[in-house]
């Protein structure tokens, strides 16, 4: 039976969409709906600034304690991993607490050349100092500018929230959350968090926007949140890509196998080419 | 007997003198002490080491005022960034004599490869200086830490080899310095591989310098972040290489005037105007690819703006005003208006590398960085030292001058 033009035709999509599909499927190995992350919602309608999560971080990171009176608008630095700041909105003053935000696909991880900076299957990203030799490409790389780096030291360390990954090992839950004493943060798995944060926007539509940031924010971060303002009132920057930074530099290393193989081949062709064209130029002249 | 005999023969090569001795009369000054150039950089590179001794004695915020919005610098942006698109000479010379088979410009690119070789052992410094850990610096490439994910393990891997494949082509240099005709013969059998090697890892690393911007999208202003950073890096190393190639050679042929030939010196005018034309197509398409992503990046609004003033300035007064002078220069085979548009490409590289890194990054932080005294002292010393390096070098392997006759045959 011989191949008609339709059949050829029907090969060629089969082919084709086998194709499509099967580089989706090498593209993304680890769906992040495969992968259960931690993360952390936060409820800035619940907040009161009491900056108890401030003070109980600083104690359990052993950073120095935070000063009792500050500036309304802070930022994290290389002696506080968190910050609570006070915005003036037309719904009167809304709190925002400010860390890292643990990203499904951290661009700080992608970044590092030593794999010191690493998204732990739990969820959190964490900085191993053993690993890391201090080139601050993650701090280049990081959408929320978290990677802090102190500078007077000649041991630096890289600081940022580690979503208190030894207590989580421990079963315990972040320092944070465990001492809240209004419950703005909740810890949990990020689709528990994300269908209770939508449950909440559902329930008291007047109290909340429409928005949980975190949830599409660089692809989707651990810590999620929730506000009675649009975002970009609170310091959020909501110009963010919807997905993930290290899908930005997807592109240029997987031309890198290709290069190698293609660059040298086509080097040695044109060597190849211009050695015979030599001799013979050569046997002229003589 | 025949390595005595060898040695002997060696020795005779080098004067009569011992390997040991030898080496240690090389060292030595020669020439001039008093020469202007040494009384301005013996100070400042004193200065410059005293800052790096700082440096690691008090941390990098004693000497440096970069900050936790900007984390890179003028040692990252200008020593390492801006340094390599200029190192970028060598494997276009490399590419055109060694795989092309061009021949007239064979004088020239032992010189051209001596200075990217050095460019990059001086990049290497610069890279430890800025960074905060460097005893860790080994550890992408040995241990259990290979970060594969991260555009700049792939430039630190093919930065380290490209460092070798240099030296390897370079090293005939060496084993002629030192008499070594056995070596010499192993050393010129490896130049082809190394070229071949040394090219493609250029082109990734070139790219790979602009790749590693990639992910700063909303921290580089509109007007320089593109997806086409890689390819704008690598286009432009082209043009940066060769501009650097025609202004270290006007320079050279001051300096080390009895070191080239009379026939050589004609030679390379006539390499030059070549250049330039080399230069003014690599600037054209360039432009053109400028162009293109201006135009699908639809950023016409920003142009009205102090930044859109300023990419003006890089686009038409660094890239397209040189691109014509170039042109006409290699009509007109103008040696001086090549080194002009050669000194207006060089300052561009710089302006284009700078922003990039430096300028357009976090244009809109509040508090903006401003490279400190120390941090410039630091960098210059950086490039002194290798001119000084350069220097000691030209004037004693043959690198400008002819080769040794019995190296010629080996070829």
């Amino acid at each position: 039976m011989g191949l008609n033009r339709r059949g050829f035709f029907n090969v060629l999509a089969v082919t084709g969409a086998s194709l499509a599909v099967g580089k989706k499927t090498v593209a993304s190995p680890k769906s992040e709906k495969e992968i259960e992350f931690y993360g952390i919602l936060y409820d800035s309608t619940r907040c009161v600034a009491c900056r108890t999560c401030e003070y109980e971080c600083a104690a359990a990171h052993g950073l120095p304690e935070p000063q009792p009176e500050v500036e309304a608008i802070r930022k994290t630095d290389e002696t506080c991993n968190t910050v609570v700041n006070t915005f003036q909105t037309e719904n009167g003053e809304v709190y925002t607490k400010r860390q890292c935000m643990h990203c499904n696909e951290p661009a700080c991880a992608a970044a590092c050349l030593t794999q010191a900076m690493h998204k732990s299957k739990t969820g959190p990203v964490t900085w191993n100092g053993d690993k890391c030799m201090g080139c601050r490409y993650c701090m280049v790389s990081c959408p929320f500018d978290m990677p802090k780096f102190e500078y007077q030291s000649t041991n630096p360390k890289i600081q940022k929230c580690d979503m208190c990954m030894e207590r989580q090992q421990a079963g315990e839950v972040p320092i944070c959350v465990a001492n809240c004493p209004a419950e703005a943060v909740l810890f949990g798995k990020r689709r528990d968090l994300i269908n209770e944060a939508r449950r909440r926007i559902y329930e008291n539509p007047d109290q909340y926007v429409d928005h949980i940031y975190g949830e599409h924010e660089a692809g989707g971060t651990g810590w999620l949140y929730l506000s009675s303002v649009p975002f970009e009132e609170l310091g959020m920057n909501t110009h963010l890509r919807h997905s993930s930074y290290p899908e930005l530099t997807k592109g240029f290393l997987y031309s890198v196998p290709s290069v190698f193989v293609l660059v040298p081949t086509l080097l040695l062709g044109i060597h190849q080419a211009t050695v015979n064209n030599h001799l013979k130029v050569d046997d002229n002249d003589e | 007997m025949i390595t005595m005999n060898k040695e002997i023969q060696l020795a005779a090569d080098r004067g009569g003198k011992s390997i040991w001795k030898f080496l240690l009369s090389e060292l030595k000054p020669r020439g001039k002490w008093l020469t202007p150039f040494n009384l301005i950089s013996i100070p400042i590179i004193l200065v410059g080491l005293a800052l790096i001794l700082l440096r690691f004695a008090e941390g990098l915020g004693a000497v440096s005022n970069i900050n936790q919005e900007i984390p890179w610098g003028l040692w990252k942006g200008f020593n390492v960034v801006t340094g390599v698109a200029f190192a970028g000479g060598a494997y276009v010379l490399t590419f055109i004599v060694y795989i092309l088979k061009v021949d007239k410009y064979h004088s020239i690119v032992r010189v051209t490869v001596l200075n990217g070789f050095l460019a990059y052992m001086f990049y290497a410094g610069a890279l430890v200086l800025d960074l905060g850990k460097p005893w860790n610096i080994f550890n992408p490439i040995i241990g259990n830490s290979f970060g594969a994910s991260s555009v700049l393990f792939l430039v630190a891997w093919h930065f380290l080899l490209y460092i070798v494949a240099q030296l390897i082509e370079f090293s005939p240099a060496v084993a002629e310095w030192l008499g070594a005709k056995r070596a010499h013969k192993i050393l010129s059998g490896l130049t082809l591989g190394a070229v071949i090697f040394g090219i493609t890892l250029s082109t990734l690393h070139q790219s790979g310098l602009g790749a590693l911007f990639l992910m700063a999208s909303e921290k580089i202003h509109p007007l320089w972040y593109n997806e086409f950073i890689p390819l704008l890096f690598l286009v432009s190393s082209v043009f940066a290489g060769l501009s650097m190639v025609i202004f270290e050679g006007s320079i050279s042929q001051r300096v080390f005037f009895r070191k080239i030939s009379s026939k050589n010196r004609e030679a390379r005018n006539n390499m030059v105007q070549s250049l330039s034309k080399i230069c003014a197509f690599g600037m054209f398409a360039y432009l053109f690819m400028h162009f293109l992503v201006f135009i699908h990046g639809q950023h016409w609004n920003l142009l009205n703006t102090p930044m859109g003033y300023w990419f003006l300035i890089e686009m038409i007064g660094f890239v397209a005003v040189p691109m014509g002078v170039f042109f006409y220069a290699s009509r007109t085979s103008s040696l001086l208006l090549s080194r002009v548009a050669a000194i207006i490409t060089i300052v561009g590289i710089i302006v284009n590398r700078l922003n990039v890194s430096i300028i357009a990054f976090r244009w809109d932080a509040a508090v903006r960085y401003v490279p400190s005294w120390m941090e410039i002292v630091v960098s210059i010393t950086i490039i002194l030292i290798q001119i000084w390096i350069f220097r000691w070098v030209i004037s004693r392997m043959p690198v400008l001058d002819e080769p040794p006759k019995w190296a010629n045959n080996s070829h």
